[in-house]
């Protein structure tokens, strides 16, 4: 087992090498320059871009710009903002608890209501039942978030008025935010009132984003199921005399959760990419939003820097899932 | 489902009566997150919003709600006979406001005025370089630094201020953004601390609010300064909720989550002025958008050819399209709320015959032209495809063939900004001063050509002159009759199809009171209040 989680990081080292590198690249690829953005209409001399760019140290070669880069992620230094003019691994951590907040609550929802649901689509084959899962499940899979948010916003804050709008807490709460996950602190601060605003806040923009996840898994979860109930171990077990519910929640899930909790590791990425939006719609101060302007801005540190931890985060929970997936299937292990 | 319903229920009837008891709290729904908090490094709204107006003041401020100059800071000020030297003489007992991370010793004094505009001038200052690129881009780029000769101290309360030539603008410079006086107490406290880089993240200012906190992406908390020189503010607290997306602040404006918030959706206008429990105000803008016809290139150096393809748009459609009428068309190059706008000037008509025949006699056929459009939307121009489109449609009326072309942001400036630009650049601009300068020199003075200023690449002798002769005259009766004949050169000989002057909503409770509508874009707090 040691070995085996030891082959999937040596994996990580090129990986991460090579996302830096894209990370580099790509947005120095894209035309115009931060501080041309900054000036906007104003407009500047070519004398004064030049002694802007000399500032930002953008002026030199840019393999010299990528290995004084990497030398200093090597070492912990992300760099500063070109905007806010904070170091950017002060303002990815300031935000992230707020997405990761919301990322955990999406998928506790996607994965309590979609595993359920696609098991009990497989168990009832071809019942209306499962056409109406499987139906929602489509239909949730093809909802786009900028248009599902609102539409939530405007029945269940507008019309119905059960929701907050937008943000993480009611305006009228203000306390120190040590975990800065806010049911956290909420409940830390003491305030009454303020772990069910903070929940409040938290429900519309963890339903958004759990649409698109729930779907795949409720969809992954019934296919798989069905592949397994038709086995013929289940058969055997079956014809054993054992009880359907043993049948289907020992012999047959565990089997099934294979693919299904692959799929799971897929949709943090997809969860990653929802929360850009999510958190745009609702002002919700995660990383998404923030990632989103600096692309706007071409504040290129925070861009290299925040890509390069989400992948870093990114790979470690596949290197977490690999894990989980060996631990379920011995198999694997040895492959 | 019905506890869940129960519980949010129960929150929000808390909510809203804690806000009763808490009225004098204004939220304010704002559109986006500050840069920073330092003006001096920034050059948009969102940031001055949140810095210079409620935090900082300057030595002359704009009257509130116009763009006529006040006693700031300073409350008298002399100009030597050639205009090149001005000495402010400052007010006595302002404070600096408070807070956890600094407590003022002194009153604002000539030192903080010397080091808020050394630090941007001179390039040993300590605090010419404090934070990772610090650049002074306004300062820059409204060129105080070749104009600005030197800052002294005359005394503890008398400021001087010699410049390389007189300038007539120069005082409504002062009360710009960039000119913001801050604390030199403050700044050397963070420089012996070693954190000179709070400068721009813990303010510290002699304004109506002092800063509380800000939490990124979220929330900016103030509260009323109890020691402001004009008056304790009657707002206890100011917040900012910062709410990117225009749909959810109009909601959140409906359901009380916030009093005020700034650019509704055009769309959503309509549903807010039938909303019982608010009031939207409406201002023409200081600004203006135009398509700049490069008319140093052929067939575009013929006045003919600009006035025809001018005389072919219909610019109603435009403003009913893009702004959904919440726009007017543009006649003069600076908006009719600026002083020296001259009534008298007529827009070119929309005659399409007259314009194809104009261009027949001009010897042009089949002209094939470009026409840029931004990429993004502006106050000035909110969907700038669009509007091309429109003028695309319109052109091909009278058989000149338009391609639309487009750029990401940056490149679509830079690229304008080439002297060799091909074709007509829509492009726009909102008044950073008020001053007639600021868009009649700045856009269509010589110096801007081959500059992302002057795209129409047009220079004219006698509007120059005009314009430079208005800019050293510090008579301002004078200076509106050289503005007025300017903007008759400018109309006779046709550089841009002007386009529009886009109207600014805010939509707000009905409680907010005493709220008024800045033409320079500011949204400023000072003397708001709350009805019960």
């Amino acid at each position: 087992m040691l070995q085996f989680i030891l082959r999937r990081i040596a994996v990580l080292v090129p990986t991460f090498i090579g996302v830096s590198l894209i990370a580099f690249s790509f947005i120095r690829l894209l035309p115009g320059d931060p501080v041309i953005l900054m000036a906007g209409e104003h407009g500047m001399t070519p004398a004064q871009h030049a002694a802007a760019m000399h500032a930002l140290g953008l002026d030199k070669s840019l393999p010299l710009q990528y290995l004084d880069y990497l030398g200093g992620v090597l070492t912990g230094d992300f760099g500063s903002s070109v905007v806010t003019k904070r170091p950017v691994i002060d303002e990815f951590f300031s935000r992230f608890p707020a997405t990761l907040e919301l990322s955990i609550c999406a998928m506790i929802l996607a994965v309590g209501i979609g595993i359920p649901a696609g098991m009990l689509a497989a168990i009832k084959r071809g019942s209306v039942l499962e056409q109406g899962i499987m139906g929602t499940a489509l239909i949730g899979y093809s909802m786009p978030i900028f248009w599902w948010g609102p539409l939530l916003i405007i029945l269940f804050s507008g019309i119905l008025g059960w929701t907050p709008v937008s943000g993480r807490i009611s305006l009228m709460y203000y306390f120190p935010t040590p975990t800065g996950f806010m049911l956290i602190d909420s409940l830390l601060s003491g305030q009454e009132g303020a772990f069910t605003s903070a929940l409040s806040h938290l429900v519309l923009p963890a339903i958004v984003l759990a649409t698109i996840p729930l779907a795949v898994i409720a969809r992954q979860t019934r296919s798989a199921m069905l592949e397994v109930l038709g086995e013929d171990y289940v058969r055997t077990a079956r014809a054993k005399g054992m009880p359907p519910r043993r049948v289907v929640g020992i012999h047959a899930l565990r089997n099934a959760m294979i693919p299904v909790v692959t799929t799971i590791g897929l949709q943090v990425g997809v969860l990653m990419a929802g929360a850009i939006l999510t958190e745009t719609i609702f002002s919700w101060p995660g990383i998404g939003k923030w990632m989103v302007d600096s692309v706007f801005r071409r504040d290129y540190p925070v861009i290299q820097g925040g890509l390069l931890i989400i992948a870093i985060i990114i790979m470690l929970v596949n290197l977490a899932v690999d894990v989980l997936y060996g631990f379920i299937n011995p198999r694997i292990r040895h492959t | 489902m019905k506890r869940i319903t129960k519980v949010l229920t129960a929150s929000l009837f808390a909510s809203v009566m804690a806000s009763a008891v808490q009225a004098q709290t204004l939220v304010y729904c704002s559109e986006g997150s500050p840069e920073g908090f330092d003006p001096a490094l920034y050059t948009t709204g969102t940031t001055f919003d949140a810095s210079s107006r409620t935090i900082y003041n300057r030595l002359v401020e704009f009257k509130h709600g116009s763009t006529e100059l006040t006693p700031g800071l300073a409350k008298s000020w002399d100009v030597s006979d050639d205009g090149t030297v001005y000495t402010f003489h400052l007010r006595d007992g302002v404070k600096f406001g408070a807070t956890d991370y600094f407590k003022p010793s002194r009153d604002m004094n000539a030192d903080d005025v010397v080091f808020s505009f050394n630090r941007q001038l001179k390039d040993g200052n300590p605090w010419h370089d404090y934070a990772n690129g610090t650049t002074y881009t306004y300062f820059s780029s409204m060129g105080f630094d070749s104009l600005l000769k030197k800052v002294e101290k005359v005394d503890d309360k008398t400021v001087k201020f010699t410049l390389s030539r007189p300038s007539a603008p120069f005082l409504a410079d002062l009360a710009m953004d960039f000119s913001s006086i801050m604390s030199k107490e403050y700044a050397d406290q963070l420089k012996k601390n070693g954190n000179m880089g709070d400068l721009n993240q813990k303010p510290v200012g002699t304004g109506p609010f002092t800063f509380v906190a800000y939490q990124p992406d979220a929330v900016i908390r103030y509260k009323a300064n109890p020691d402001y020189w004009d008056g304790k503010q009657k707002l206890d607290n100011l917040v900012f909720a910062i709410t990117p997306e225009a749909s959810v602040r109009t909601q959140k404006l409906k359901s009380g989550e916030c009093q005020i918030m700034p650019y509704p959706n055009a769309a959503d206008v309509a549903g807010l002025k039938k909303d019982d429990s608010l009031q939207v105000l409406e201002q023409p803008g200081l600004n203006i958008a135009y398509l700049a016809y490069n008319v140093s290139q052929k067939p575009f150096d013929n006045v003919k050819v600009r006035k025809a393809l001018n005389m072919a748009v219909d610019k109603k459609a435009i403003v009913q399209s893009v702004f959904q009428g919440m726009a007017q068309v543009a006649t003069n190059p600076i908006p009719p709320t600026m002083w020296s706008y001259n009534k008298s000037v007529q827009d070119d008509p929309y005659d399409p015959d007259k314009a194809k025949q104009m261009l027949a006699d001009a010897g042009v056929k089949n002209l094939k032209m470009n026409i840029w459009a931004m990429p993004v939307s502006r106050p000035y121009m909110l969907n700038a495809r669009r509007a091309a489109e429109i003028i695309q449609a319109d052109f091909k009326k009278i058989g000149v063939t338009a391609n639309i072309v487009s750029y990401e942001w940056g490149e679509y400036i830079k690229r304008a900004g080439q002297k060799d630009h091909d074709g007509a650049v829509m492009l726009g601009w909102t008044g950073d001063n008020g001053d007639p300068d600021n868009f009649l020199n700045t856009l269509l003075g010589c110096d801007g050509v081959g500059t992302s200023n002057n795209v129409a690449e047009w220079c004219d002798k006698d509007f120059q002159s005009l314009v430079d002769k208005a800019a050293r005259t510090t008579d301002k009766d004078e200076r509106v009759k050289l503005y007025q004949q300017a903007q008759k050169i400018f109309k006779q000989q046709a550089p841009w199809m002007t386009i529009d002057h886009s109207t600014v909503i805010m939509p707000m409770s009905k409680k907010v009171q005493g709220f008024q509508q800045d033409p320079l874009g500011f949204h400023r707090f000072d003397d708001v209040s709350l009805s019960q």
